[in-house]
Order: C-alpha cells, then sequence, then structure tokens
C-alpha cells in the first residue's frame, strides 16, 4: 500500500464518522465540546452555519451521523450506543443567547442580482440564506401561508413546535426576503418571463401516494385521506377532528405522523397496517418506538384488498394475508397465506404510502428537460437544470429525502447560482475549507478533554403521554436539561482530535502499540491492503474504514506504521506515551465552502464581531 | 490531562481459555518515561499471561527498587504483589515460596536491583534453583536515580552524561549459566514475537527461570554511544533460534525436518521449539551456551534467545524435600507457635 496522504481533506474527514455522513458536513464534535463548555451561543453558530436549522434538526433530523458514530461501534462490558448528537443539537437551540447579532450582516447596498426561489422549504431558504449576505435580491413564492415548507405543513407540532419553526425560518426571512405567500406558481413560462437572473425552484415532493383502483375508493371518499395531505390540513387547523377507529397504511415516517396525530385528534384505536414484515418498515426506529409508545399497534402482512362501504359510507377494510418469501437472489414476493381474508372496522382511513415529484407546473416546451420518473435532468454537484439559469434543490431535485439533505443542496445551489451570476464557471467550485491544530498544551496535556464517560446513552425526558395526547401542541420531547446534556456530550470521542504521525520522528519503541487501549497500531512491513488487514495487532475486519500507513521509517528495520482507524479513541494516548511526539493529537476542523467563504473570511462569531467593530468604526 | 486507561478495548478482543481479556491482566497506567523499554516488557508480560490463561490471582510478583521494579504495579493488576527493598527481591521470593510452592512467582528486577546492590542475594537464588521466573530488564543504568553507569553497562558506552564507562562489565547470562541456572535466556524489549514466547517458556519452566532483556531506558541511555539503545540493539541483535512456545494441549502442526528444529518437553508437558536459523545450536548444552555467549561477545554482538534449559532439573523442594503434605503457609498458629514449653524443650537439647 502506498503511505496515505494525510493532505487530501478527505482523509482525516473520514475519520470523524458523524461529519463525513451528514449531508452538510455539520462539525459535530465541534459543537459537542462547545455544548460541554456551556457555549450553547457558539455551539448554536457552529451548527447554524453548516445546518441553518438547528432548533428544527434537533428535534426532527433523520440523524445519519448517530448510525455512523464511532461510539456506537464500540464495546466495553456491551455494545456501546451512538452520542444522542440529534438531541445534543437541540440543546445547543434550547439554552443559546443572542445568536442574531453573530449572523451576517445584509449589505444595503444590493449587487443588482435578482433571484427568484419557488417554495419556501429549508432547500429554498438555505439558498436565500447563502446569498442574501451577498447582496443578492431574494424573491420568494410559496402556497401556503407561511414559510418553512414541508418541515410546516407535514411535520406535526408535537414534534416541531410553531415557535421553533418560526424562529429559525425568521433568521432567513428577516434578512429581506420579499416574500410573496399564497401564491401558487401555475406556470414556470411566466415567471421565466419576469427575467430573473437565475431561479431556483424548492417545490419538494408533494404528492402523496393514493390506492385509486381499490374497490370502494370512489363511495368512501369522505372518510379516506391522503396522508400527507391530510396532515397539511391538520397543520392549518382546517381538520380538526377523526374518527375514533383509524386504519393508517404505510410504514414509513409520514404513516408514525399520521397515527400519532390521529390519536390527539380522537382516534382511539389507531392502527397502522402494512403489507410486509414489519422489520422492512421504513420508518426511523424511534418514530416507531415513539408511536408504539402512544399504544399503536402495528400489523404486518396484511395486503389492502377492498374497503368496506355501507350505505354509501366507509366502515372498515378487507385485507389478504400474505408472507414475505425471498428467493436465491433474495428477491421477495409477497405471498398470499390462504387464511380467510380480515375485516378492520374503521371510521376513518389514511393512506400514507410514499410521496411522488409532480411538476404539472412547468411546460415541456421551455427547454427545461425531464428525464426518468419525471424527474428534471440535472447535474448532480451543481443542481443546474437544463435551462443554464435554472437550479433545483432538495426534495425537488432527485426525489423526497429529508430536510439536511435538502439544506446540503441548498449550499451547493447558492454557490452555483452565485457564479453562474457572477459569469464565472459553475462546475468550477472551491475545495473545503481545513484546518489542521496541535492539541498539545503540555506533557499529558490536551486542549481538549480526552476523559470521556463511560456512560450509557442518556435518554430524553418526554412529556406525560396523558396531557401530550390531549394537546395536539404539547411537544412531546422535553429535550436534555443543561446536566443531562453534559453527560452525553462527554461521550463523545471527539474524532476530529487526529492522531498525526511524523514518520522521521520514530525510534520504533513501541510505547504506542503497546499503551493504545484498542490495539489500533502495529509496525510491520508493508504490503497489499488485503493481506495487511490480516497481519495487525488487531484484526481489521471493517473495510469501510481506512488504514493510514506511513512512508518507510527512519531506522533499519524496513516496517511502517500501520494505523486501523476503525476504533480509534482519540484518547490520546499514543501521542502521550510516544517519546519524540511522532504522534501528535491535531483538531481538524472541516467545512464545506460556502458562497461568503468564497467571496470573504470565514463567517465565525470572531470575525463576525471584528466585521461589526469596522462597520460601526 | 490524562492518566487514564480508558474502559473501552477492541470490540474483536477474545477471551481466553478462563473467560479472562487481556485487559484483565492489565494494571494501572504506566509512570514510567515516554518510550522506556520497560513498558513494552509489561505488554508482553500481559500478552503472555493472556495466552497462558493463567488465573491472575496464582500469582506472585515481586520486585526491588527501580524504574524496573516499579513495573509489577503496571501488569496483573488482581494478581498478589511485594514491592521490596533494593537488591532483596530473591530472599523475598525465597521465602514466599518456600510457604507457598502452588503460586506462580514472577520476580521483576533490574540492572542495578541485580548486578549491583542485589549480586549476592542473585547469585544464591540462581544456585538454588527455586521454581520462578526471575527477568532482568537490563537498561545498563539506574534509571530511577537519573541514570547513573550501572554494573551491566559495555566498556566505552557512554550514557547520557557522555562519559564512557571504563569497568568491565557483569554479565548476568554468563553468571546464571555458570551458577547453575536451569533456564537462561535473552530478549530485547522492542522483539515481542521472540520476548513473549521466551516468557511463556520461562513461566512453564520448574526450577529457575532467567531472563536477561535489553530494554532501552529512553531518557538517560538512548544515546548514540549507548550499546543499550534501540538503534544498537536492531544493528547487534543476533539469535539463537527462533523460538516457539506450544502448550501442552495444542497439537503440533508444523513439521520441521530433523536437525532444522529443537524440541524440548517442559515438566508440565508444554513444549520449547526452537528453530534454527544459523550455526547448530543446542539448547541444553551449558558449557556450548557459555561459549556461544563469549563468541557473541568478542564480535560485539547481543545474543538473544533461549540460550539454555534443562527441563529435568530439581528445584529448591525437591532437594530439601519439603514436604506437600503440610505446606508451611496451612500450619496453624497452634503449630507455629508452641508456646514457651516446646521451646525450652527445644533449647533443652542444645544445653
Ligand atoms: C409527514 C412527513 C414527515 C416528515 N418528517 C421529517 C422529519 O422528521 N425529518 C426530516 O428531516 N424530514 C422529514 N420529512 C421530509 C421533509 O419534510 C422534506 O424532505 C423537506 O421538507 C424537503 O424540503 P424542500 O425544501 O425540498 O421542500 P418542501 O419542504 O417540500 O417545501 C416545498 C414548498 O413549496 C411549496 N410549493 C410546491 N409547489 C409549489 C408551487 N407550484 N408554487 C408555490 N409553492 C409551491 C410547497 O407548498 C412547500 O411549501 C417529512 C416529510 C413528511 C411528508
Ligand atoms: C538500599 C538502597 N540503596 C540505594 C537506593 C537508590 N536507588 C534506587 S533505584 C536504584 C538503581 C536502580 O537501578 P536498576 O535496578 O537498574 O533499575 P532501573 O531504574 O534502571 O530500571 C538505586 C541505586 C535505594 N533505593 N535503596
Ligand atoms: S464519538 Fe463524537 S466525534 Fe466520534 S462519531 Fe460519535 S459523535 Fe462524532
Ligand atoms: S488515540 Fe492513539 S492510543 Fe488512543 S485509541 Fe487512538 S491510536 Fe490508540
Ligand atoms: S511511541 Fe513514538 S517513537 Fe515509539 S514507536 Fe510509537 S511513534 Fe515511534
Ligand atoms: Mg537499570
Amino acid at each position: 500500500m502506498k503511505p496515505t496522504d494525510i493532505k487530501d481533506p478527505e482523509y482525516f474527514h473520514k475519520v470523524v464518522d458523524c461529519q463525513y455522513a451528514c449531508p452538510a458536513h455539520t462539525p459535530v464534535p465541534e459543537y459537542i465540546r462547545l455544548i460541554a463548555a456551556g457555549k450553547y451561543t457558539e455551539a448554536f453558530m457552529v451548527n447554524w452555519e453548516s445546518n441553518v436549522f438547528p432548533g428544527i434538526l434537533g428535534r426532527t433530523c433523520d440523524r445519519p451521523c448517530e448510525p455512523a458514530c464511532r461510539r456506537g461501534r464500540l464495546k466495553d462490558t456491551e455494545d456501546e450506543e451512538p452520542v444522542a448528537i440529534c438531541r445534543l443539537k437541540r440543546v445547543c437551540a434550547d439554552h443559546k443567547g443572542d445568536v442574531k447579532s453573530l449572523m451576517p450582516p445584509i449589505p444595503q447596498k444590493k449587487n443588482g442580482k435578482r433571484v427568484a426561489f419557488i417554495g419556501a422549504g429549508p432547500a429554498s431558504l438555505t439558498v436565500m440564506r447563502d446569498l442574501m449576505p451577498l447582496g443578492y435580491d431574494c424573491i420568494l413564492y410559496d402556497d401556503q401561508k407561511k414559510g418553512g415548507g414541508m418541515m410546516r405543513s407535514q411535520i406535526p407540532s408535537f414534534r416541531l413546535p410553531d415557535e421553533v419553526l418560526a424562529e429559525e425560518v425568521n433568521y432567513v426571512l428577516d434578512m429581506g426576503v420579499e416574500t410573496h405567500f399564497e401564491t401558487r406558481v401555475d406556470s414556470m413560462k411566466e415567471i421565466l418571463d419576469q427575467n430573473y437572473d437565475a431561479i431556483f425552484v424548492g417545490t419538494g415532493a408533494p404528492r402523496g401516494g393514493d390506492l385509486p383502483k381499490l374497490p370502494g375508493r370512489q363511495e368512501g371518499d369522505a372518510n379516506i385521506h391522503i396522508g400527507i395531505d391530510w396532515l397539511a390540513s391538520v397543520a392549518f387547523e382546517h381538520t380538526k377532528k377523526i374518527g375514533k377507529k383509524v386504519l393508517v397504511l404505510g410504514g414509513g415516517n409520514t404513516a408514525m405522523d399520521c397515527c400519532r396525530t390521529s390519536r390527539r385528534l380522537g382516534g382511539d384505536d389507531v392502527r397502522i397496517v402494512v403489507r410486509s414484515p414489519a422489520k422492512t418498515m421504513k420508518a426511523s426506529p424511534w418514530e416507531i418506538e415513539d408511536a408504539k409508545g402512544e399504544d399503536i399497534p402495528m400489523f404486518e402482512n396484511h395486503v389492502p384488498k377492498e374497503f368496506k362501504i355501507e350505505n354509501g359510507k366507509l366502515t372498515g377494510m378487507i385485507f389478504e394475508l400474505v408472507e414475505a418469501v425471498y428467493d436465491d437472489n433474495g428477491k421477495r414476493t409477497l405471498v398470499p397465506t390462504g387464511e380467510p381474508d380480515v375485516l378492520m372496522e374503521c371510521d376513518d382511513v389514511l393512506i400514507a404510502i410514499g410521496q411522488d415529484n409532480a411538476f404539472p407546473w412547468i411546460e415541456r416546451d421551455l427547454g427545461l428537460e425531464f428525464g426518468k420518473w419525471d424527474l428534471p435532468v440535472l447535474d448532480k454537484e451543481t443542481f443546474q437544470s437544463t435551462l443554464p439559469h435554472v437550479f433545483f434543490g432538495g426534495d425537488s431535485a432527485f426525489g423526497p429525502e429529508n430536510i439536511i439533505t435538502a439544506v446540503a443542496h441548498g449550499h451547493q445551489a447558492a454557490i452555483s447560482i452565485d457564479r453562474f451570476c457572477s459569469g464565472e464557471n459553475v462546475t468550477d467550485r472551491l475545495p473545503p475549507t481545513v484546518n489542521l491544530m496541535s492539541q498539545k498544551m503540555g506533557v499529558h496535556e490536551w486542549a481538549y478533554d480526552n476523559d470521556i464517560s463511560n456512560d450509557d446513552r442518556f435518554i430524553v425526558p418526554h412529556a406525560d403521554k396523558k396531557k401530550a395526547l390531549k394537546d395536539i401542541k404539547l411537544e412531546v420531547e422535553l429535550g436534555f436539561n443543561e446536566q443531562q446534556a453534559l453527560d452525553e456530550a462527554m461521550r463523545c470521542l471527539n474524532c476530529d482530535a487526529q492522531t498525526v504521525f511524523t514518520e522521521d520522528k520514530c525510534i520504533e519503541c513501541d510505547a504506542c502499540v503497546d499503551i493504545c487501549p484498542t490495539n489500533c497500531i502495529t509496525f510491520t512491513t508493508t504490503g497489499e491492503e488485503d493481506d495487511l488487514r490480516t497481519r495487525l495487532t488487531a484484526p481489521a475486519e471493517n473495510k469501510e474504514q481506512d488504514l493510514y500507513i506511513s512512508g518507510g521509517l527512519p531506522n533499519k528495520t524496513n516496517r511502517v506504521m500501520v494505523k486501523d482507524e476503525d476504533v480509534c479513541l482519540h484518547c490520546g494516548l499514543c501521542a502521550e506515551r510516544c517519546p519524540t511526539a511522532a504522534w501528535d493529537m491535531q483538531k481538524f476542523l472541516y467545512n464545506v465552502t460556502k458562497t461568503y467563504n468564497e467571496k470573504g473570511p470565514q463567517l465565525t462569531p470572531e470575525t463576525l464581531k471584528e466585521r461589526r467593530k469596522d462597520e460601526a468604526a | 490531562m490524562s492518566y487514564i486507561n480508558p474502559q473501552f478495548r477492541h470490540p474483536c478482543s477474545n477471551t481466553n481459555e478462563i473467560g479472562c481479556t487481556r485487559k484483565d491482566y492489565e494494571g494501572v497506567i504506566s509512570t514510567l518515561c515516554a518510550g522506556c523499554g520497560h513498558d513494552s516488557i509489561t505488554a508482553a508480560v500481559v500478552q503472555a499471561c493472556f495466552e497462558l490463561s493463567i488465573k491472575p490471582h496464582t500469582v506472585a510478583k515481586i520486585s526491588g527498587i527501580g524504574c524496573s521494579s516499579k513495573t509489577p504495579a503496571y501488569f496483573l493488576s488482581q494478581s498478589h504483589g511485594f514491592n521490596s527493598v533494593h537488591g532483596r527481591m530473591p530472599s523475598i521470593a525465597t521465602g514466599a515460596n518456600l510457604a507457598n510452592r502452588d503460586m506462580i512467582y514472577l520476580g521483576i528486577s533490574g540492572d542495578g536491583d541485580t548486578a549491583s546492590i542485589g549480586i549476592g542475594q542473585f547469585v544464591h537464588i540462581a544456585r538454588r534453583n527455586l521454581n520462578m521466573l526471575y527477568m532482568v530488564e537490563n537498561n545498563g543504568c539506574y534509571g530511577l536515580t537519573k541514570g547513573q553507569d550501572s554494573a551491566t553497562a559495555d566498556v566505552g558506552s557512554a550514557a547520557k552524561g557522555g562519559i564512557p564507562n571504563e569497568f568491565a562489565p557483569v554479565d548476568l547470562v554468563s553468571m546464571a549459566l555458570d551458577l547453575g541456572a536451569s533456564f537462561v535466556a535473552r530478549g530485547f524489549s522492542g522483539d515481542k514475537e521472540q520476548l513473549v514466547p521466551l516468557i511463556k517458556a520461562g513461566l512453564s519452566h520448574k526450577g529457575f527461570a532467567f531472563l536477561d532483556i535489553i530494554s532501552p531506558c529512553v531518557t538517560f541511555n538512548n544515546t548514540p554511544g549507548s550499546t543499550k539503545s534501540y538503534a544498537h540493539m536492531r544493528e547487534h541483535m543476533e539469535m539463537t533460534g527462533k523460538v516457539d512456545f506450544v502448550p501442552e494441549e495444542a497439537e503440533i502442526k508444523v513439521d520441521y525436518k530433523p536437525g532444522e528444529m529443537t524440541d524440548i518437553t517442559l515438566h508440565d508437558g508444554a513444549h520449547i521449539r526452537l528453530n534454527k536459523l544459523g550455526d547448530d545450536y543446542d539448547p541444553q548444552n551449558r558449557r556450548g551456551a557459555l561459549a556461544a555467549e563469549e563468541k557473541a561477545k568478542e564480535k560485539g554482538e547481543i545474543l538473544t534467545g533461549l540460550l539454555f534449559v534443562d527441563p529435568e532439573s530439581h528445584d529448591l523442594h525437591d532437594v530439601l524435600g519439603t514436604t506437600t503434605k503440610h505446606p508451611l503457609r496451612n500450619l496453624d498458629e497452634k503449630t507455629l507457635c508452641p508456646g514457651a514449653k516446646a521451646l525450652e524443650a527445644i533449647n533443652e537439647t542444645s544445653r
């Protein structure tokens, strides 16, 4: 194997598992340390810069960072659980001080470029957040009453209170966005005709799946609802009640929100019914847990057959029982078991079986091409469509995802729009900003706290169930208090404190090999990766994690240093025990380049304060 | 600030035959200088005991004074230990072993502790063939008292002070061979592949097992002029052969052609296998071992590996014919202190 090139920003980035997994690459350990230090405002700003919606995401994020978290790969007496990264994010939003003064100032003098936004979801809001500080005029169209997109229309208020949503949406709108709410765009051509310098489409994936051909669908229509439409009508308070017996069809997160909302609007006997085995349900494990906690049973392997209508009214549903059979290629078929069909009585049915994109309002003769599944043809990195000044992002780009993905798209689309409007090549993009800084303060002292906690993951307290089920606005999760937050924060291993090896200094004394609690380090002759992985101090079986290989060592032993990054604790003991400082712990700060980084200094609380002082003077 | 030892271990860390993990054989975190050879020896002891599935509570760790003698704190924290007086580890080990022969005795000493102040004790414990593993963590200096030359420093070798040593060194290996030690070996802290099997063999050997381990002192004696530095050892290390330790139960898999390998069966049924690297070396020939050691020294080489073993030797208990029926430690107070009358009777026999 060739020696590792640690100058490649992606090498150490990958070691920070959570940040690497985060679509927006939020510097997670950086803000967790700030929380542990009680610096909630700063922690909020680190988040805000990367993901724009710390308080919203701290409650609702799909959290791809958590399954990736290194702590989850460890073992003490039992298997470890990941750090509660998402709930820590909420802590900084809950406990922060004034943040508005730390946000970038909006220039009075505009740059003369006008950008139109269709849809006020997280994707559009992110693009606007990145363009407003550069002097762009942003003009926003959305068919709802207020901003937020599906964060407002779909995510129920018991998971995301309106104040939290409004606060973070307004940080962007208050930058001076020209808003046109309750304005549906029915023709792309009309927008094109207004000669905007660029147009961003962030209209999401607004069409909910239906079962149009199922017998009884038409007759029972008054009590059969499309999940996402029904949730929107609850959010805007058009719907305030539902029947006592409710069937929710589908096993995704929308289904979980539908059934939990039903429980709060009068549903006593609310059931989830899925066609396939329960273990293949798409909903996040924690959403399923929460639904179960509200006494919602789940029925698996029930395929909807017919809506039962009596006297023109829906009275129940008939299901066929199936089992999943897998062929040699692992392909699944649902085979009827032959048991009698099941009738479930009900007053209402909510269909929550998926979501699609729909662009009926975009004329197909504008030069804007559509491809597979009627999705726009886009460049995967720049989000540029085949009409060069039209860009897409969020669910409207590649199909339904989640908020953090919409944010990640938004940052990139903003860069594209800025480059496009400045007459620069859209595909020329700057690499991320990285900073590697030694943490050494003394022989056994580091600038980060390496005495991490052995505690198990802390559980976020919940509101009283009885009260919660009576009040749709009452937030169920209460969030960590400061002590719980500190305790949980101390479980983080600081994976951004990188072990940096300088081969010229090594005398091969083996001290680092001997001390390493997780046997990460080996000195051996080099070889091909597959062979090397079997020859290390501990087997390196997780191929998703890299091996860090040094060049030849100065001694005549013909060996190299090989470190398996898989379960390094970032404890720094190797560096503490190294007599020659061949190992050093260095903090690796990786930031995805944003529009304003391209134009000027990095946006940090410090640089902003400086800038304000200059402006005041 | 950390002198912490994290709780987490590699998720693949397996357990040995008695269900212990490697961690169960560790001790507190070392306070020795970073890079000290002694810490590597500690790691080798941990690995050897783990692999042998030794029950930690059956081990007695006994040491003198010195950085080396501090190391029993850093391994086997669930074993018994006695950190004794400078150079007096052998007396304590002898007493303990006579009182309770059932334990595994692991003596840890330094070159100062053994070759200077403790040389007299060393001589006698070797000739008495006390059943123990005696390890000298040999760095050629008094580490703990800031690096003065020790009695094992070679002529001309210069430590951090820069003044070459002028006195002839004590060669503990030759001495042990000469005094009748029944197992003599030398290792290097920087070569665990060799050191771990040597420790395992020494622990399994019945009788006095002496293991001299060159263990560089990074702070005071890892200089370019030193003959006990990492660099010097790497350049001048020679081996009698590649040592393998095969426990009794393990089936012997590899077949070597005759003449390529010597297989020695220890009294507990385990095997030491010495795979020859160069010249014919017979590890059961005491005179031959002494000659090989002399020859290596002449060439400026440091001979490592298994030098000599007599698997059929008689340890101190055998020679004294002590009883297994009433070991000293099982005697009750009444038997041990029979009272004034009994004393009077004994005294009477000498009047
Ligand atoms: C029930 C449900 C629960 C969810 N829960 C979560 C969760 O907990 N966590 C998570 O990360 N994600 C969740 N999601 C997904 C998440 O809401 C979306 O991925 C995200 O909001 C997409 O953002 P966006 O900016 O692409 O567009 P959207 O948020 O979909 O916003 C699009 C906006 O454009 C408007 N619009 C559409 N067409 C037009 C038009 N022609 N003219 C004017 N306005 C228009 C829409 O009304 C809407 O306001 C959930 C989704 C659903 C359905
Ligand atoms: C009776 C007595 N004399 C002198 C000393 C001082 N002293 C402490 S350690 C030591 C030498 C230790 O050298 P060595 O055994 O080689 O151990 P190292 O520190 O090198 O591992 C001396 C002389 C002492 N502690 N007790
Ligand atoms: S332990 Fe901390 S830094 Fe490491 S992956 Fe988990 S949250 Fe991220
Ligand atoms: S920081 Fe060093 S000692 Fe600690 S786990 Fe990682 S490699 Fe091992
Ligand atoms: S502790 Fe330092 S000098 Fe010793 S082997 Fe490790 S990196 Fe090399
Ligand atoms: Mg010494």
